[in-house]
Order: C-alpha cells, then sequence, then structure tokens
C-alpha cells in the first residue's frame, strides 16, 4: 500500500522535491505539501483505493506521512468490511 | 510533603481556582470591559471624525490590566475562556468599534503565543510581561509587492547574523502600528525558502523602526489607525516562533480571528438595534395606545439578531470543546465551520445595521442624532472585506472536490 501511495504522490500533491528519498515517517507538510496539495492527494487516494474519507478523518494528521495516509486507509477499509 | 505542596506552601504556587470562583473572575472582567466602553462611547465620534487611536479606552484598559487576561495562570496571567474574550469584544464595539476591534486584534496576537508558546522559555517570559506590564501587541503579516492580504505567503525572509536576526518588510499594513508595544510579523523561514514556509517573529518596540508610507484615512474602523508601514528589525533569534506560522494560521489565528472579529460585529449590529428599539420607544410614547410603525421591522430585526447571537455563541461552544485537541482543529469540517462564521457574521453586521436605517429613518441618516447610524454603518461595511469574504469562500471552495459536511446538529 505504501509503494502505491508513494506513487500517487509522484504525480499529485506537488511536492517540490524527491518523492522516493522520504521515509515512509517522514512528515509531508515539512516536504511542502500545501492544504491545496491535499485536496488533490486526498481525491487520487480515494480513487485508487476507493475509498471516501469520511469528515472526521480529513484532518491534519492523518495526511501527515506515507505510513500516516496508510494507516487512515486500512482504518477505512476495515471499518468497510 | 510532596515538592508541589512545598512550593504552594511557600506561596509560590497558589491552588487552582474552583470554576465558581473563575466564573466570578471572569464576569469581573466583563462588569471592568462594560466599565470602560462607557469611556469609549465618549471618545468615540472624535476618534473616527480624526482618525485617531482610541487612547484613553486603551490607558483604561491597561490600567483594569485587561490585556493580559489570555495569558495563562502559570504565565501570571488570568486565562480567560474566549467566551469572555468575546464579550469583552462586543461590550466594547456597542461603544466604539475601533476600540472593540483593536482589543481583539491584540487577543488573536496573544493567542499565537498563548496557544504555541507556552513550553517555550523567551516566549514565556514575554507572556509574563505581556500580563505584568500589560503590553498591546500588534500584528505585521500583510506585505507589499503584490503579497496584499494573503497572509500565507512572504516575500521578505528572516537573515540570521550570528545569535541574532535582521528582518526587513516593505508595505505592510500594520493596525495600531504607531501605538502597539510589540509586533508579530510573519516572513520566510530564510530569504531563500518558498514563500508559504513561514515564521511567525515577536519583536518589542525597542527593536525596531516603522517608517510610515500610508496613512490609513478610510470611510469606517478609522480609529484602528491601519497605517501602512516599512518595517526594520533586530532582535534575537530565539525571539522567532518555533512552531512553523502555517500550523499557527491554521489552528489558532483562524478560530481566534473569526470568533473575535465576529463578535466585534455583532457589537456594533447589538448597537444598531439598541438605537432603534430607542427610537422605537420614543415613538410609542408620542402616540400612547397605538404601536408605531417601526415596531413590526424591530421585531424582524431581532429576529436577525438572535441568529448572529447563536452562530458566534455555536462557535465559541465548538472552538472551547476542541480547543486541546489538535485533529479537530486541523480538520477540513473545523475550517468550513470557521470560515463560514465569518461570512455569516460580516454579512450579518452590514443587513442588520441597513434595517435599522428604515426603522429610525431620517434620525437614524444624520449625524448628530441620539439614532444615528451613520458610524455604525460604515464601520459595518469594512466587515465583509477584511480578509475579503470571496477569498474565504474561495479557500472553501477548493476543499469541495473531497469535502462531505457532517449533518449532525451537535458537532
Amino acid at each position: 500500500m505504501k509503494t502505491k501511495i508513494r506513487e500517487i504522490l509522484k504525480t499529485t500533491g506537488k511536492l517540490p522535491g524527491d518523492v522516493a528519498a522520504l521515509a515512509d515517517d517522514a512528515d509531508l507538510y515539512n516536504a511542502g505539501l500545501t492544504s491545496f496539495g491535499t485536496v488533490e492527494l486526498m481525491m487520487a487516494l480515494e480513487e485508487a483505493f476507493d475509498v471516501e474519507f469520511p469528515d472526521t478523518m480529513m484532518n491534519r494528521r492523518n495526511f501527515a506521512s506515507i505510513a500516516a495516509i496508510a494507516n487512515a486507509i486500512q482504518a477505512i477499509q476495515s471499518e468497510n468490511v | 510533603m510532596t515538592s508541589l505542596a512545598r512550593l504552594a506552601d511557600a506561596g509560590f504556587v497558589t491552588e487552582a481556582p474552583t470554576p465558581a470562583a473563575r466564573a466570578e473572575a471572569e464576569r469581573a472582567m466583563i462588569a471592568k470591559a462594560r466599565r470602560i466602553a462607557k469611556i469609549a462611547a465618549e471618545h468615540a465620534a472624535d476618534v473616527d471624525a480624526r482618525s485617531r487611536f482610541p487612547q484613553e479606552a486603551f490607558d483604561a484598559l491597561k490600567q483594569e490590566r485587561l490585556l493580559g487576561i489570555m495569558v495563562p495562570a502559570v504565565q501570571g496571567g488570568e486565562e480567560a475562556s474566549l467566551s469572555t474574550i468575546a464579550e469583552i469584544c462586543t461590550a466594547l464595539a456597542q461603544a466604539c468599534a475601533s476600540t472593540g476591534m483593536i482589543y481583539a486584534m491584540h487577543q488573536i496576537k496573544a493567542s499565537s503565543l498563548v496557544v504555541h508558546c507556552g513550553d517555550d522559555p523567551w516566549h514565556a517570559g514575554f507572556m509574563t510581561r505581556i500580563a505584568r506590564e500589560q503590553l498591546l501587541l500588534a500584528s505585521a503579516t500583510t506585505e507589499g509587492g503584490g503579497v496584499g492580504g494573503d497572509l500565507r505567503s512572504s516575500i521578505c525572509g528572516v537573515i540570521r547574523d550570528g545569535d541574532d536576526f535582521t528582518l526587513e518588510k516593505e508595505g505592510c499594513l500594520i493596525s495600531y502600528g504607531a501605538q502597539a508595544d510589540a509586533i508579530l510579523i510573519t516572513s520566510r523561514r530564510t530569504p531563500e525558502a518558498p514563500p508559504s514556509d513561514q515564521v511567525m517573529s515577536v519583536l518589542t518596540k525597542d527593536q525596531y523602526r516603522l517608517e510610515r508610507s500610508h496613512v490609513w484615512n478610510t470611510m469606517g474602523m478609522r480609529g484602528t489607525c491601519s497605517d501602512n508601514f516599512s518595517f526594520a528589525g533586530r532582535a534575537p533569534a530565539r525571539q522567532i516562533i518555533p512552531t512553523p506560522f502555517a500550523e499557527i494560521a491554521a489552528q489558532s489565528m483562524l478560530p481566534h480571528a473569526h470568533l473575535l472579529w465576529a463578535s466585534v460585529w455583532y457589537g456594533i449590529a447589538a448597537e444598531a438595534v439598541a438605537r432603534a428599539e430607542g427610537f422605537v420607544r420614543g415613538e410609542a410614547r408620542k402616540k400612547p395606545g397605538s404601536t408605531p410603525p417601526g415596531a413590526l421591522r424591530l421585531a424582524e430585526l431581532l429576529v436577525r439578531l438572535q441568529q448572529f447571537k447563536g452562530l458566534i455563541i455555536a462557535g465559541l461552544d465548538r472552538y472551547e470543546r476542541v480547543r486541546g485537541d489538535a485533529d479537530e482543529l486541523s480538520s477540513m469540517g473545523f475550517v468550513v465551520a470557521m470560515n463560514s462564521i465569518k461570512v455569516a457574521a460580516s454579512e450579518s453586521v452590514g443587513e442588520i445595521v441597513s434595517q435599522a436605517f428604515l426603522i429610525c429613518g431620517i434620525q437614524g441618516y444624520r449625524n448628530d442624532s441620539p439614532a444615528s447610524l451613520a458610524r455604525l454603518m460604515r464601520d459595518a461595511l469594512s466587515a465583509p472585506i477584511m480578509i475579503n469574504n470571496d477569498r474565504i469562500l474561495g479557500n472553501t471552495s477548493n476543499l469541495l472536490a473531497v469535502y462531505k459536511h457532517d449533518p449532525s446538529l451537535s458537532r
């Protein structure tokens, strides 16, 4: 899942640096993720993983790193089964 | 004996006040503000006519020690709730909107320190000074050169020089800049950093020079003295707030600014309604036994005022409930709620004052009658453009590709 998230980050979110160089727990906001970039990223993630982020999960922490995004998606997927 | 109890015994730590004592203390602060509002009312016409700083009201606010009330008890402040501070903004704005708005802007700056800097030695010490010396804080978040009112973008950057830093910012609008004791100023983290990678620094008035480039001569809110300045300062680097400005803007400035501005605007609306009520009561006494024609409009106006009040109370309540919850404060739902409060409140104030004109008629239109609404209307018209509503709606609209609102009543 993290590989797929990393792939998505390469094309959406407008990160200025090299996505491959980011650790799983690296802070994406420090890496240049803006609030507008977050929206683009959320759209791409919803599409790629066939999930919908509920209002309660749309906060800074759930999109702060590749690992945080993976956790958030897993949480939604486990609720859906 | 525990170490804390020993300290308490020696008088270094006072026991936390009971909820009843706290409520009593907050009521006392509001009572003081209402007394100061009378002073502000006396000078409001002159402040407006001469576009001058409401010095008398601020001398009284310092004297009565209402400038440091947001500061936590551990730094020597009163740790007042946001609801109390909002009530003070409303009380002052009823008398003089500029006084209320300056007080609100000062407290919004205080919130950046109170929310983000409790663990930082220099800033904690500075908060102690705010409480002890009743310092007035101003803000320099705008900039010339095309940045304008976009507070999340800077051209200038902090330049490190040994243990110090220097900062020069051109053409920034600083409300009451000439009267402030300290300025909280934004800039890029370094001159080479991207425009949105910002820090906020605190400089005291002995650490900067201001050169006025444009004088504030506006339709309303004339006492805020929001002149444009070129700022040049030098201070120890530890005065740069460690928390990135992106986080300060999103987590504390957003709710504090929108809720306190809305409280100021509510004060203007409440005063317009009070003047309309006075007018209708006067009419009723002229013709006992019949209801004056304006009374129906006034009944309608009270509905609008009640709506406005409910909007702010619900916003304050939501903030007080989640103030320690970083996830909720950074959530899209919270951002949309605060943005919506700003837009609704800024539209309401103008609408309410306009409707009051229909009640007061020519007496409202006059500059010299007790029912005059002229200054209130001019002050109210600043609300939709104080961070333009179109910019705010634009920010919300950027979220709508993914955002789903929470349909519950209580969240």
